[in-house]
């Protein structure tokens, strides 16, 4: 065969449906790329079948009797639950707010379910609703209901949170990840990686230090800006675990287009790229829990980023790259030394290398 | 093989004589010195690291070296275009 | 990022191609192999096969020390690390290689204690943490890696650490490249040499291969600006008709290398009389194991293991793509039951294979690709 042949025969081998071959789940499941797409079409889109859950955004937009509602949820297990800029309970709230946000919903109730492990310490949950009851009055979003559980010792990580959204749509804002299209821009709302990198150091078995704070934040006063500013905004994703790359992956797979990004443009934090350096991985796929992706129509990338710096949490937005028409589905990196390559998406965890 | 970041000796250990902190970028990490025992980096050293061992010094002679011959590859490739041109135009 | 970015500059990049273009004999084919995986990992990283013509070609070698560990070898540690007293340590590149029945993923999920580290250092903290059970660190790589083992078990012994234990599978680079120059099929014009292997063992070990070979060697950096000069000192040297061994790499290497560095290795382990490379068959002197003194750091006389060498699957061709015999692309398997996802072979899992290389970064035609970029 010839290599474009074997191309075309990858192409097509990628296009078919997806299976699950493992047998159990494995920690790539978890990780937001390839694994975790799978396991989400092979298994929930099939026994669950609707219409709007297979559109697979952020939020689901639903409507209930005239009103046009947004509802979402999402769950938060992350270790250590405390690291520098946050803890669990600020992902949780500033999480779920942010799948409402760039759903354009403006983020109205949440609910939050608690799984406890025996032994863990009352006064860090103290220290957890604090912190949630603090991230959602700023945000002007309130808490009403949830419910808590309990697991034996060594069945959970001191603390499992779930929580559940609705938000109040505007029907006149058509957003989706399908409606990409040539000459769009993408903008992302800041540094990247920051809160990855900054969870990954927090666990301590890498003995590095760096003045690194998670980025987590709820976006939807720069949603709201941004979609206010007049721009034509197609796509708005906050750029969770597996990175600025996996959402990137996604919106050109969707839309049928493929991503051209410019290296030098994307912003990345020294400590970020000097962690990443040394630990073999690329900030591209590191997760952030405050940043916006955004593709807006190419002749309004200066509005959208006039909009977006006027807001606290945009200071340093970017234009990252552009939208093109060929090859589909791919995400392109030219790199600052000037030559080209493709960003793909993950497999599994990005892990720390040698070699 | 080998992932390999140079970065600034900026604190020796004193509790640790086979260990110094080494900067990369704004992040540090505590790195193994003893194979450079024969010629102990000193703070202000940049060191190649790998696998939280210090493997070698940054010759910063041969690192301006390098530099220079890439910048002169630059230069000697742009005069000969220079001359190039010149000589057309005559 | 001090010298690091300065040796990515785009413009020196394109004044140096254009070097290197006139350099070329028009009608000439070169073939140069970068043994060392973090070469190839550069390579595409930066996309720098933008920068050279159409007529040089790099062949990618078996300088990936997770590639080259053979299957049965993957087994054994998938073995101690399922017994319920043993906590396993590994770099992160060796958690999805697969085994005949799994990688440490897979192992990890059917409850095996495993844990990354960047360090094995970080390992023996772990052992001196947890003095209840008994901590393995998986050792692999190259020199590169092989001294910071020997110092660490070193380290073990000084302290008095008794749960602490190597399973050492440190290969040593000459035998592989002498195992790829002695090979029929290949035909290579010189060689990248691996920067970081060379700053233990120096440049001489190099020596006999301009000597008795005839091929050129330069010692390279990792950044793009090191390949890209490296590939020029390459065909000066052919333009010459000189053929030595070169060390463009001499901010970091050292042409004697690292006495100390020797001294830990050969303190602490000896080479095993032949060791199996996948792809490569066996290799003899090629890789190394714990000394008798350190006996008792030794994982593989601490726990029984299967010791079975289990047979490639017979798909894989990563033996000929590791020879650079083929191409990526050329494997029967690739990219439909090989993918990253569900790697056959290591060539493919292991973020420096060639295979992942190409499927990662330069998967699509390059005109395809520049016109997209353009």
């Amino acid at each position: 065969m010839t290599e474009q042949e074997v191309l075309d025969r990858i192409a097509r081998a990628r296009a078919r449906r997806p299976r699950v071959r493992e047998e159990r789940i494995t920690l790539a499941h978890g990780a937001g790329g390839k694994a975790t797409q799978n396991l989400i079409e092979a298994i929930f889109l099939d026994a669950f079948d609707d219409p709007a859950l297979a559109a697979l955004e952020d939020s689901a937009t639903v409507e209930v009797d005239g009103a046009h509602l947004a509802l979402t949820t999402d769950s938060y297990v992350v270790s250590p639950l405390f690291f520098p800029g946050g803890c669990i309970g600020d992902l949780a709230v500033n999480g779920t707010i942010n799948d409402l946000a760039v759903a354009g919903a403006r983020p109205r109730f949440l609910a939050a379910g608690f799984i406890l492990e025996e032994g863990f310490p009352v006064a860090g949950l103290t220290r957890i609703a604090g912190a949630m009851s603090t991230a959602a009055r700023a945000a002007g979003v309130r808490l009403v209901t949830g419910d808590t559980k309990v697991v034996p010792r060594g069945h959970g990580d001191g603390c499992y949170i779930t929580t559940t959204g609705v938000g109040r749509r505007d029907p006149t804002v058509r957003l989706g990840i399908t409606t990409a299209r040539p000459g769009d821009a993408v903008l992302v709302s800041g540094p990247i990686g920051e809160h990855g990198v900054t969870v990954m150091l927090a666990r301590g078995d890498l003995e590095i230090d760096a003045d690194l704070v998670s980025d987590t934040a709820p976006l939807h006063g720069l949603t709201a800006a941004l979609l206010g500013s007049g721009a034509t905004v197609r796509v708005m994703r906050d750029a969770t675990r597996g990175g600025v790359a996996t959402v990137l992956n996604e919106l050109a797979d969707a839309s049928g287009v493929a991503v051209v990004l410019e290296e030098d443009t994307v912003p990345v934090r020294p400590a970020v790229r000097g962690a990443a350096e040394l630990l073999g991985i690329d900030p591209l796929y590191i997760a952030c829990e405050g940043r916006l992706v955004a593709v807006v129509d190419g002749a309004d990338q200066e509005r959208a980023l006039a909009a977006l710096w006027d807001h606290p949490l945009g200071r340093d937005a970017a234009v990252i790259g552009r939208v093109v028409a060929d090859p589909p589905g791919l995400v392109l990196l030219r790199t600052g030394f000037g030559g080209t390559r493709v960003v793909d998406t993950l497999v599994g965890d990005p892990l720390p290398r040698i070699c | 093989m080998c992932l390999g970041i140079p970065g600034e000796v900026v604190e020796l250990l004193p509790n640790h004589p086979d260990l110094a902190r080494v900067e990369v970028s704004g992040v540090r990490r505590a790195v193994n010195i003893g194979l450079l025992a024969d010629e102990p980096p000193q703070p202000g050293d940049w060191v190649l690291i790998h696998v939280g061992f210090a493997m070698s010094k940054l010759d910063e002679t041969e690192a301006r070296a390098t530099l220079d011959f890439l910048a002169g590859v630059g230069q000697a490739y742009t005069d000969e275009l220079d001359a190039l041109r010149r000589s057309n135009i005559e | 990022m001090r010298f690091v970015d300065e040796y990515r500059d785009a413009a020196k990049a394109r004044a140096l191609a254009a070097r290197i273009a006139q350099l070329c004999e028009p009608g000439r084919q070169y073939r140069f192999m970068e043994v060392c995986g973090g070469h190839t990992h550069t390579i595409y990283q930066h996309g720098l096969a933008d920068y050279l013509p159409e007529n040089i070609t790099l062949v990618h070698g078996p300088g990936c020390p997770v590639c080259v560990i053979p299957m049965g070898r993957v087994d054994d540690a998938i073995h101690i690390a399922s017994r319920p007293d043993v906590i396993m340590t590994s770099f992160g590149d060796m958690l999805r290689v697969p085994g005949g029945m799994g990688s440490f993923l897979d192992a990890k999920a059917a409850g095996a204690d495993i844990r990354m580290v960047y360090s094995p250092l970080d390992a023996l903290a772990i052992a001196r943490a947890e003095p209840d059970r008994r901590v393995v660190f998986l050792a692999i790589g190259f020199e590169t890696t092989a001294p910071s083992t020997a110092v660490t078990v070193q380290r073990a012994a000084e302290e008095g650490v008794t749960n602490f234990s190597v399973f050492c599978n440190h290969v040593t680079i000459i035998p592989g490249i002498k195992a790829i120059l002695d090979s029929p099929d290949l035909r290579l014009d010189g060689f990248i040499g691996p920067g970081h292997v060379s700053t233990v063992i120096g440049c001489r070990p190099y020596e006999f291969i301009p000597r008795q070979y005839r091929k050129p060697l330069v010692v390279a950096g990792f950044e793009p600006l090191d390949l890209l000069q490296s590939v020029y000192l390459l065909l000066r040297q052919l333009a010459d008709g000189r053929c030595e061994v070169e060390n463009q790499y001499a901010r970091v290497v050292p042409w004697d290398g690292n006495p100390a560095a020797l001294r830990a290795v050969a303190d602490v382990m000896t080479l095993r009389p032949y060791f199996e490379w996948r792809g490569l068959g066996f290799i003899s002197h090629s890789a190394l194991r714990m000394r008798d003194e350190y006996a008792a750091y030794d994982a593989e006389r601490i726990f029984p293991v299967p010791g079975v060498r289990v047979a490639d699957p017979k798909a894989c061709q990563c033996g000929e793509v590791l020879k650079g015999v083929l191409k990526p692309w050329e494997c029967k398997v690739f990219g439909t039951a090989c993918t990253p996802e569900t790697p056959i072979g290591t060539c493919m899992v292991s973020s420096e294979g060639a295979c992942a290389a190409y499927y990662n970064f330069g998967r699509f035609t390059r005109e395809r690709v520049k016109e997209a970029v353009r």
